[in-house]
């Protein structure tokens, strides 16, 4: 209100270089300030994510059902885990459809933005809109959609491929079709969301570096190896284990479209889990089977992450 | 946008690598958008024409009793009103409470910051069905199943976001911070006044997709809420395939165009600052 002068702060002498005066103090007071800012966070993860995994986990060794008592049963369920034919039979599922599906949307993803990232391309926010849509549309009406386009009776996409000779039948009835076609609606679904990220990723990368390289000599080719690729990996590892995540736990369009189906021909390891788990009430085998699901994923993923994360600090060396 | 005069570039021929690149694009264009618009144009389509054969894109006589009996058959306006509830309630919640967590384990030190973010990462992984019975005992136990707090409270804030703004917040350059640390702002000033800010696109993007993912989800609003009027836009719509199991294209078709419509259009609205914000970043 008033025109008064600033308060006046008071001189604080700076600390003496590496002085380790009240360290512990300061270190105290250092954690209790982080811990606030992740308080709220932390709370709301605990209570509603680690908690029911302890809980899973708990529940792994025992035969419950969802209702009444449960027996304690040791290492019976992931016994079954590692003999039961149709969860091997799942298992080479998930990962067939992790091969198809993962490096598929991400390169997908990343060849459009290297496209979409040419100034000189006409209506490029048209086309980053288009290319995105799909992302806001849930699994299940998607699988709607492309169920009704790949209809071998009314099917819009069947009529015209087969105009171009290309008879499809009824893929979702094949049993060698089923699974590429689910794992399209995947990536047509999702492959939008990692194309953003790289679009970001790209925008990132300073202008000045490519003048550089220009001024090198370095052709396109070799601008993209040696500036794009090495300074997107960081994105790059971000896209790839949300792929790779998004592929294992695949559900959603699965359970509309095939059921499982063909004689278990797209049955994943999630569609066990949820069948156990919400079908057969076999809730003790259910958390058995995310166990083991979840230590597969984060197996891959440390490897990932330690992999890209050398290659950073190789880089910034 | 910048101020500085660049050579002036003229009317060049255009490069043949652009055309290519323009044809690529727009095949995927037709490709991707094919769903979206048999979605649009099925919606119109009378019964007739839904399952005529040879199939056509486009009706040829527009209806609107897809539609109608679609709305008839389920209370869209309720349904609506709890996605936007439950989905905007996710939003907001997790991109204060994600952010302030992203924050900590970006910018400051303190002890257990690598075993903290190896868990949060490790909670991502987890398949999300392996924990929805006990989560679902916790939250009846809490007597909030078919409530808003039941669907809200237990996504208000999530591993993604926490990793998604850290790698964000970890590229911002940090000049600025230390500066204003060093004038004796406080922790959480260098992060409401200075990082958050400069996170407009980060969290604009974040949040769009904790929104649009909420609003899809199917399994979710299914388990928490048994009453029918409690359900989202995206768990009523299965209703409507019924136990009969035969499903009507053109009621699914205009069930799917009332789900989508809102989001597409959140979307293009969003769309222009949010691409305007992805540009900016780029030239600092």
């Amino acid at each position: 209100m008033s025109a008064q002068h600033p308060p006046v702060r008071r001189y604080r002498p700076p600390a003496p270089l590496g002085g380790r005066r009240r360290a512990s103090k300061g270190l105290l007071r250092r954690n209790a300030r982080a811990f606030a800012f992740l308080a709220p966070a932390l709370v709301v993860i605990g209570l509603f994510v680690i908690w029911p995994m302890i809980s899973a986990l708990r529940l792994s060794f025992t035969d419950a059902s969802g209702f009444g008592r449960e027996e304690w049963v040791g290492l019976e369920n992931y016994a079954t885990v590692f003999t039961d034919p149709d969860i091997l039979n799942a298992v080479v599922n998930t990962v067939q459809y992790t091969v198809l599906f993962t490096p598929t949307a991400v390169l997908a993803a990343l060849g459009l933005a290297l496209l979409l990232n040419n100034p000189r391309l006409p209506f490029r926010s048209f086309f980053r809109t288009a290319l995105f849509v799909p992302f806001v549309v849930s699994f299940a009406v998607a699988a709607f959609a492309w169920s009704y386009l790949i209809d071998p009776q009314v099917g819009l996409l069947n009529y015209w491929l087969g105009g171009l000779g290309i008879r499809m039948g009824n893929v979702l009835q094949d049993p060698t079709l089923a699974m590429p076609a689910v794992a399209f609606v995947a990536v047509w679904k999702l492959f939008g969301f990692y194309f953003v990220i790289f679009l970001a990723g790209l925008q990132d990368i300073p202008s000045s570096l490519y003048e550089a390289a220009r001024v090198d000599g370095a052709g396109p080719w070799s601008r993209l190896r040696h500036v794009t690729l090495p300074l997107l990996s960081n994105t790059m590892a971000f896209v790839l284990i949300f792929a790779m995540i998004a592929a294992l736990q695949a559900f959603d369009q699965i359970y509309v479209m095939t059921g499982g189906g063909p004689y278990g021909n797209t049955q994943t390891v999630v569609m066990e889990i949820y069948e156990s788990g919400f079908r057969k009430l076999e809730v003790g085998f259910a958390s058995a089977l995310s166990y083991v699901l979840l230590a597969a994923t984060l197996i891959l993923s440390l490897v990932q992450f330690v992999f890209f994360g050398r290659k950073e600090k190789d880089l910034s060396s | 946008m910048s101020v500085v005069a660049t050579p002036r570039r003229g009317r060049r021929a255009v490069k043949p690598t652009t055309v290519l690149a323009t044809i690529a694009v727009v095949a995927v264009s037709a490709v991707v958008l094919l769903p979206i618009a048999i979605i649009v144009f099925t919606a119109f389509k009378p019964v007739a024409e839904v399952n005529a054969f040879p199939p056509s894109l486009v009706p040829h006589d527009w209806t609107l009793d897809n539609l109608k009996q679609v709305t008839s058959d389920l209370p869209f306006l309720r349904l609506t009103a709890n996605s936007f509830i439950f989905a905007g309630g996710v939003t907001a919640f997790a991109l204060v409470f994600d952010s302030l967590a992203a924050y900590a384990l970006a910018r400051m030190d303190f002890t257990g910051r690598k075993v903290l973010l190896v868990i949060i990462i490790a909670t991502l992984m987890i398949p999300f069905q392996a924990t929805l019975i006990p989560l679902y005992q916790l939250v009846a136990d809490l007597g909030w199943v078919n409530s808003y707090a039941g669907l809200i409270a237990p996504r208000a804030a999530d591993a993604f976001g926490i990793f998604f703004l850290r790698q964000f917040f970890l590229a911002l350059p940090r000049d600025v911070d230390s500066a204003a640390r060093i004038d004796g702002a406080s922790e959480f000033r260098v992060f409401r006044s200075i990082v958050l800010p400069n996170a407009m696109p980060a969290l604009l993007t974040l949040g769009l997709f904790t929104f649009v993912n909420n609003w899809n989800d199917l399994l979710w609003p299914l388990v928490f809420t048994t009453d029918a009027e409690m359900g989202t836009i995206t768990s009523g719509l299965t209703l409507l395939t019924g136990p009969s199991g035969i499903v009507p294209h053109g009621v699914m078709m205009a069930g799917s165009l009332i789900a989508i419509l809102p989001l597409v259009i959140a979307f293009l609205f969003i769309q222009r600052r949010f691409i305007e914000n992805i540009a900016t970043t780029g030239l600092k």
